[in-house]
């Protein structure tokens, strides 16, 4: 064969890949239980060559989850090396430090047997509304009250399921359908994934997957070097302050662009907390790749080629690099500051490629009530449910910031009648939060208002996860800060960001979710753009004449001047 | 002459820049493609009814059926061209159309936008009420609030609205009652509730279906009101059907109330056209591309059969990516369609890239060639200027093309002075890049490979720029069929006349409420074979049922068959061994234990139609002589030909000539490019041949 026809051939199969991924992840949201993964999609689906090594990835897939597999493969093959697994075989680990990062995400990687050997690994991996122990929040002070945990386990043998397994899951969680379920529904995904693959590799007379796993990674390795080539070298540092459990934390990083790689070094960063919002390594890597990737090889698709340039550093002991025990549940609220960091840095090196900062941390709402004694047909019922929210993200370099839009995460939000019809909770109100945008010559996205009672008369408990309410999103450029977050009740009390609160029989939550900060001086935005905010309602004319020095009777073009700061903590 | 009798039938594609007419009488089919009347779209309808009659020698009379379709809604919504609309919605859920799913369609792209809604954040006004998850009043609605609305909407010149509550799919009384405020208020006001356009759970997707009801509303319903009359001022007394994007049929009542599944009606038209000629030559693997004045389709056929869904995209902005678009739940042929035809737009981007579409100079004024007063170079005008359309034969010669106003206007996006051919050559090459993209970007989406395909090209445009697309694609034989510029209207009259009757009642399977689901399903079957026997008295009808089943706790269901008789207890057995064979199917296995449930009913019932398969007789090929040659540019190698010239016309089953040619036909140019071989075939189809070794550009 020419090498032309081959290297059609092997477009052709890449292409074909990305398909059989994405397929995967359809089946798994079509056939799961639970919303976090049939309706927001946090979930990701991946095929793996025989080496653990990240070949393709479905476009719905979330970077916390995908980077995360892309490096925990090759530990399920440590314990169990393919040569060993037999067809119908799945394996199964939520270990924070080999995969995801909390013990929330459940990771199943099971072999594609063809022509009797195992040709590839398909994974996927799902965050479960309850894994057990305290629930997903920070309060828990080690993993060991965070809930059950899964060593790499044998989740099937020749298509039978670990029954005794499955009996334990069952008796440690709090919604046990939907977690069985699910567990059940990866099982489907990477079997029609398999069936998939299968036919491609007879189609195409393959045995496995590994030349066309070289070709990928190879080309992709090759084309991100190209990327990094164009860039300028040397070192950017860039540091961060969030608000942290119940005190601030700084983030700190060195990013050196090399010769075909770029490093970055958490060197510096604060050390880890007592409270369960420390990240895994693993996870530290997946936002850190991803905010690179955003930047220099966004058109490249992802795998462990794809990678391989970006390498990432962080201090063991450090809150991006925490060992065991420590208290991981709440690790977003950090991680997915990560892409912020990096764009510091990055913005430094390559003016005008860079979004200003973003809420960027997704606003999880976990929702909990217990059930009564003796009560539970009226008012005593318990339940568990969990809602996504999402604030503004930067202003981007000719573009406003998108509002209410996940960044860096890939999630979706749940229909709210969906989460309604699962939970005995009201959401009175999700709508956009004027006048949170960061001013700029682009402005930042909006955040959103979210207000929630119980339909029950009986108090229920929000498990707080919030970030970026004491420390607004920073502007870039001559651009404003994005509003910050603010988390209360609706009869007025102030909550706390961070940590498991009751709110009171009648009594609503209501969060306002913080804005994307504005890029470049507002004043040079122009009056057009002013006046049809203020015109769809998205910004305030006191806001408008503070920020951007907006008359009411001008047409002309807006005086300059520097951001009016609209948050009050950074 | 009456001898033809009422077995005449019409079938009319209304595009956004010609209107194609098709006339079938049981010996033969006659064509013409006008040019689309904005102002009132019915004109260029009833001239081109009006030119068959008299080509037929036929009377109104002798015309038992008219099937009608139309891009009007598609290109309203394509183009942001529906009237000015509101939304009237739940206190504290102003901006669902804003939030959607709060995600990006694109994970790594940072330049990414979202859709922007078709009711804008000033025109959407909140109302108290809640109506919670199981249909309870948790807030009753308030009256006054909605009657301020409806001032507020009488102010602001709002002509239609959207109504669209939280959880009125089980609750629809709130929907209702602020609807009967409203209309009280505003007597003439264009009203759409979203209980009736989409009653199914999940509020982005359903006030969005909603919303583009309601601004394609008085559009679609002052239009088939002035059709409905004229036909019956002109003496017209046959049935006349609206062709929907599931590629059934229904009434032109029906149609009014819910004009947004008339949305895809002349691409669903164009994929059973396509659909036909795949079963008559038994193509397994089918691409059908539709490339019409304003936008082009590309749908996939497996087996002779289009593929279907519940939910649909249109307008995708950002590179034709998932999630782009504004999501429609409608049943829909499954198709991508873009913003690319004969009178899309090109100009230069700020960085000084030709861009063509989505902007469409559409029929009125039309491409500059036209001279009718277009100012801006569109795909006509470089088709033309690369000597692709012969300035007098376009459309049968119905007007003459002015090569110089094409020349200035694409001469404008090059440089002062320079060879207008060579924006020319850009404009096209870009139009079929985009086209060719999104064909694969869709086969992706489908799971499915491009190149293995057969294609088949119709609409006026699709067969200028099939060859080269398939080169891109490495598609190696396009297949130009019969009245190819006017493929969708000759597909709704292969269209069976079926109703579909859908209705919630959740049921779990081994619980049955047997006499209750016995009565609604009857009542439903009534109800379809009523309007079916209607539109085809005396026509056998089939008729099917399916059930939307899932475990208890999963989010999606998965259709099963109902048998079409009164049930009985023993057919739960029956459902359930359905489900579970059908669950196998399609995800590998089955959870044992677990409840099914069933949350609706569907009855759908067709009216039978014994098309005439004529089976082609082999043909003896020949080498067809070549009296006349033409200079056109070819995009693939740059550089000037010599193009055979040959009319369709003059073409004979067998006849076999050698690439490049042009085929001149009344409603279209087919381009042979120097890669591929043209073939007659028995059918009298163009089928193009890629040559071996004239292999085309890599995709």
């Amino acid at each position: 064969m020419t090498s032309a026809l081959s290297d059609v051939r092997m477009q052709v199969m890449w292409a074909r890949l990305v398909s059989i991924v994405e397929e995967q992840a359809q089946t798994l949201m079509r056939t799961a239980f639970s919303t976090t993964v049939r309706d927001a999609g946090d979930l990701s689906a991946a095929v793996f060559d025989v080496r653990g090594r990240l070949v393709a990835e479905a476009v719905t897939g979330t970077p916390g989850h995908l980077n995360s597999m892309a490096e925990g493969v090759r530990h399920f093959l440590a314990k169990f090396p393919a040569d060993g697994m037999e067809d119908g075989d799945h394996y199964i680990t939520n270990d924070p430090w080999l995969t995801a990062g909390h013990l929330h995400d459940i990771t199943v990687v099971s072999p594609v047997f063809h022509r009797g050997r195992v040709a590839a690994l398909l994974g996927c991996c799902c965050h479960q509304l309850d894994i057990g122990g305290l629930g997903q929040g920070p309060d828990g002070r080690s993993i060991y009250e965070e809930g059950l945990q899964i060593p790499i386990l044998k989740l099937a043998s020749r298509g039978k399921i670990n029954d005794v397994l499955m009996e334990l899951v069952r008796q440690n969680v709090r919604t046990p359908l939907q977690v069985e379920g699910d567990v059940l529904s990866y099982i489907a995904s990477n079997d029609s994934g398999a069936r998939r693959l299968r036919a491609m590799l007879d189609e195409f007379h393959l045995e496995t997957l590994s030349d066309i796993a070289d070709y990928v990674i190879t080309r992709s390795q090759a084309a991100t070097e190209a990327e990094i080539a164009k860039l300028p070298r040397g070192t950017w540092h860039n540091e961060m302050v969030v608000d942290g459990y119940d005190r601030p934390i700084t983030l700190r990083a060195a990013l050196t662009i090399g010769e075909g790689d770029i490093l970055v070094d958490y060197q510096g960063t604060d050390a880890a907390v007592r409270h369960g919002i420390n990240v895994v390594l693993n996870y530290c890597k997946a936002y850190t790749f991803f905010g690179l990737k955003c930047i220099v090889s966004p058109e490249i698709p992802n795998n462990a080629g794809a990678l391989a340039p970006f390498k990432v550093r962080a201090p063991v002991g450090s809150i991006l690099n925490v060992e065991r025990p420590w208290p991981v549940a709440a690790r977003h609220v950090i991680g997915q500051m990560l892409p912020d960091v990096v764009f510091g840095c990055l913005s430094q090196a390559l003016p005008g490629r860079v979004p200003a900062e973003g809420s960027s941390c997704l606003w999880s709402v976990q929702l909990r009530a217990k059930a009564v004694p003796g009560m539970e047909d009226r008012n005593g019922r318990a339940f568990e449910t969990v809602f996504f929210n999402s604030g503004g993200s930067g202003a981007r370099q000719s573009q406003d910031g998108l509002s209410a839009t996940a960044f860096p995460s890939g999630v979706r939000a749940m229909p709210v009648e969906v989460t309604e019809a699962g939970a005995p909770i009201v959401i009175w109100r999700k709508e956009l939060r004027p006048d949170s945008g960061g001013a700029g010559r682009t402005r930042g996205g909006l955040g959103q208002i979210v207000e929630v009672g119980s339909r029950l008369q009986q108090p229920f408990e929000v498990l707080a996860m919030f970030e970026r309410v004491r420390f607004a999103a920073r502007g870039r450029d001559g651009g404003g800060g994005g509003a910050p977050g603010v988390v209360r009740l609706a009869s007025g009390t102030p909550l706390r960001a961070k940590g498991l609160q009751e709110i009171p029989a009648g009594d609503r939550l209501v969060l306002e979710l913080p804005g994307g900060a504005g890029l470049g001086a507002p004043g040079e935005r122009e009056r057009a753009a002013v006046d049809e905010d203020i015109r769809q309602g998205l910004l305030s004319p006191q806001t408008a004449e503070r920020d951007y020095g907006w008359k009411a009777d001008e047409g002309g073009p807006l005086r300059t001047g520097t951001a009016g700061d609209m948050s009050n903590g950074s | 002459m009456t001898k033809g009798g009422a077995l005449a039938r019409i079938g009319a594609d209304i595009g956004g820049t010609f209107t194609d007419v098709v006339l079938e009488t049981p010996d033969r089919r006659h064509t013409t493609k006008v040019l689309t009347t904005h102002d009132a779209p019915e004109r260029a309808l009833l001239d081109g009814i009006a030119i068959l009659l008299a080509q037929a020698n036929l009377r109104p009379e002798d015309v038992g059926l008219i099937v009608h379709g139309t891009t009007l809604a598609t290109n309203a919504l394509i183009e942001r061209r529906g009237v000015r609309t509101g939304l009237l919605t739940t206190e504290g859920f102003r901006d669902v159309l804003d939030l959607g799913s709060e995600s990006r369609f694109d994970q790594y792209d940072i330049t990414m936008d979202k859709p922007s809604p078709l009711v804008s954040r000033g025109l959407r006004r909140t109302v108290p009420e809640r109506i919670a998850a199981d249909g309870g009043v948790l807030l009753p609605l308030d009256p006054s609030a909605v009657r301020s609305a409806a001032d507020f909407f009488a102010a602001e010149g709002v002509e239609s609205v959207a109504i669209a509550f939280l959880h009125s799919y089980v609750n629809p009384g709130h929907e209702r009652m602020a609807a009967d405020i409203l209309r009280e208020k505003m007597p003439d006001l264009s009203i759409s509730l979203s209980c009736e356009v989409s009653p199914e759970m999940r509020e982005y997707e359903r006030f969005s279906t909603t919303a583009a009801n309601a601004y394609v509303q008085p559009i679609v319903a002052r239009y088939l009101a002035r059709l409905d009359d004229a036909l019956h001022d002109l003496g017209f007394r046959c049935p006349l059907y609206l062709m929907l994007s599931s590629g059934g049929l229904t009434t032109v009542d029906t149609a009014v109330r819910f004009p947004v599944r008339l949305v895809e009606s002349g691409p669903a038209g164009g994929a059973i056209f396509a659909a036909a000629i795949a079963a008559e030559r038994q193509i397994d693997k089918m691409l059908a591309f539709d490339m019409g004045g304003t936008t082009a389709k590309i749908c996939f056929i497996d087996h002779g059969k289009p593929q279907t869904s519940h939910s649909f995209e249109v307008a995708r902005m950002h590179r034709f990516r998932k999630g782009s678009g504004l999501p429609l739940r409608i049943p829909v042929v499954e198709m991508v369609e873009i913003g690319a035809g004969g009178g899309s737009i090109a100009r230069r981007d700020a960085l000084g890239r030709i861009v063509v579409g989505p902007r469409s100079a559409g029929s009125e004024p039309g491409p500059a060639c036209y001279g009718r007063g277009g100012g801006n170079p569109t795909v006509t005008d470089a088709d033309l200027l690369l000597g692709r359309i012969d300035p007098t034969a376009f459309a049968g010669g119905l007007m003459t093309l002015d090569r110089s106003r094409a020349e200035t206007v694409v001469g404008g996006l090059g440089n002062a002075g320079a060879d207008s051919r060579i924006p020319a050559l850009g404009i096209s090459e870009i139009v079929d890049e985009t086209m060719a993209s999104a064909a694969r970007v869709h086969a992706v989406e489908q799971g499915t490979a491009v190149d293995q395909r057969t294609m088949v090209a119709f609409g006026g445009a699709a067969p200028l720029h099939a060859a080269r697309v398939a080169e891109k694609l490495g598609i190696s034989q396009v297949i130009i069929p019969r009245s190819a510029g006017v493929g969708s209207a000759v597909g709704f009259l292969l269209a069976p006349i079926a109703y579909e009757v859908a209705r919630s009642f959740h049921q779990c399977v081994g619980q049955i409420e047997i006499d209750a689901l016995n009565g609604l399903l009857a009542a439903m079957s009534e109800e379809a074979h009523d309007l079916v026997s209607r539109g085809a008295p005396g026509v056998p009808r089939s008729e099917t049922r399916i059930a939307y089943a899932r475990y208890r706790g999963q989010g999606y269901e998965i259709p099963i068959a109902v048998p079409a008789r009164p049930l009985d207890r023993a057919d739960e057995v029956v459902l359930r061994d359905r489900f579970e064979a059908t669950y196998r199917a399609q995800y590998g296995s089955v959870i044992a234990g677990l409840d099914i449930e069933i949350l609706t009913w569907r009855v759908s019932v067709s009216a039978r139609r014994t098309t005439a398969r004529s089976s082609a007789a082999p043909v003896e090929p020949r080498a067809f002589e070549v009296t006349l040659r033409h200079s056109v540019l070819d995009p693939a190698s740059g550089r000037t030909m010599a193009f055979a010239v040959v009319r369709r016309d003059d073409l004979h089953p067998g006849d076999h000539l050698a690439g490049p040619a042009l085929v001149v036909e009344d409603e279209t140019t087919t381009v042979v490019s120097p890669a591929f071989d043209l073939d007659v075939d028995g059918h009298g189809c163009l089928v193009l041949s890629l040559r071996a070794g004239g292999k085309g550009e890599e995709p």
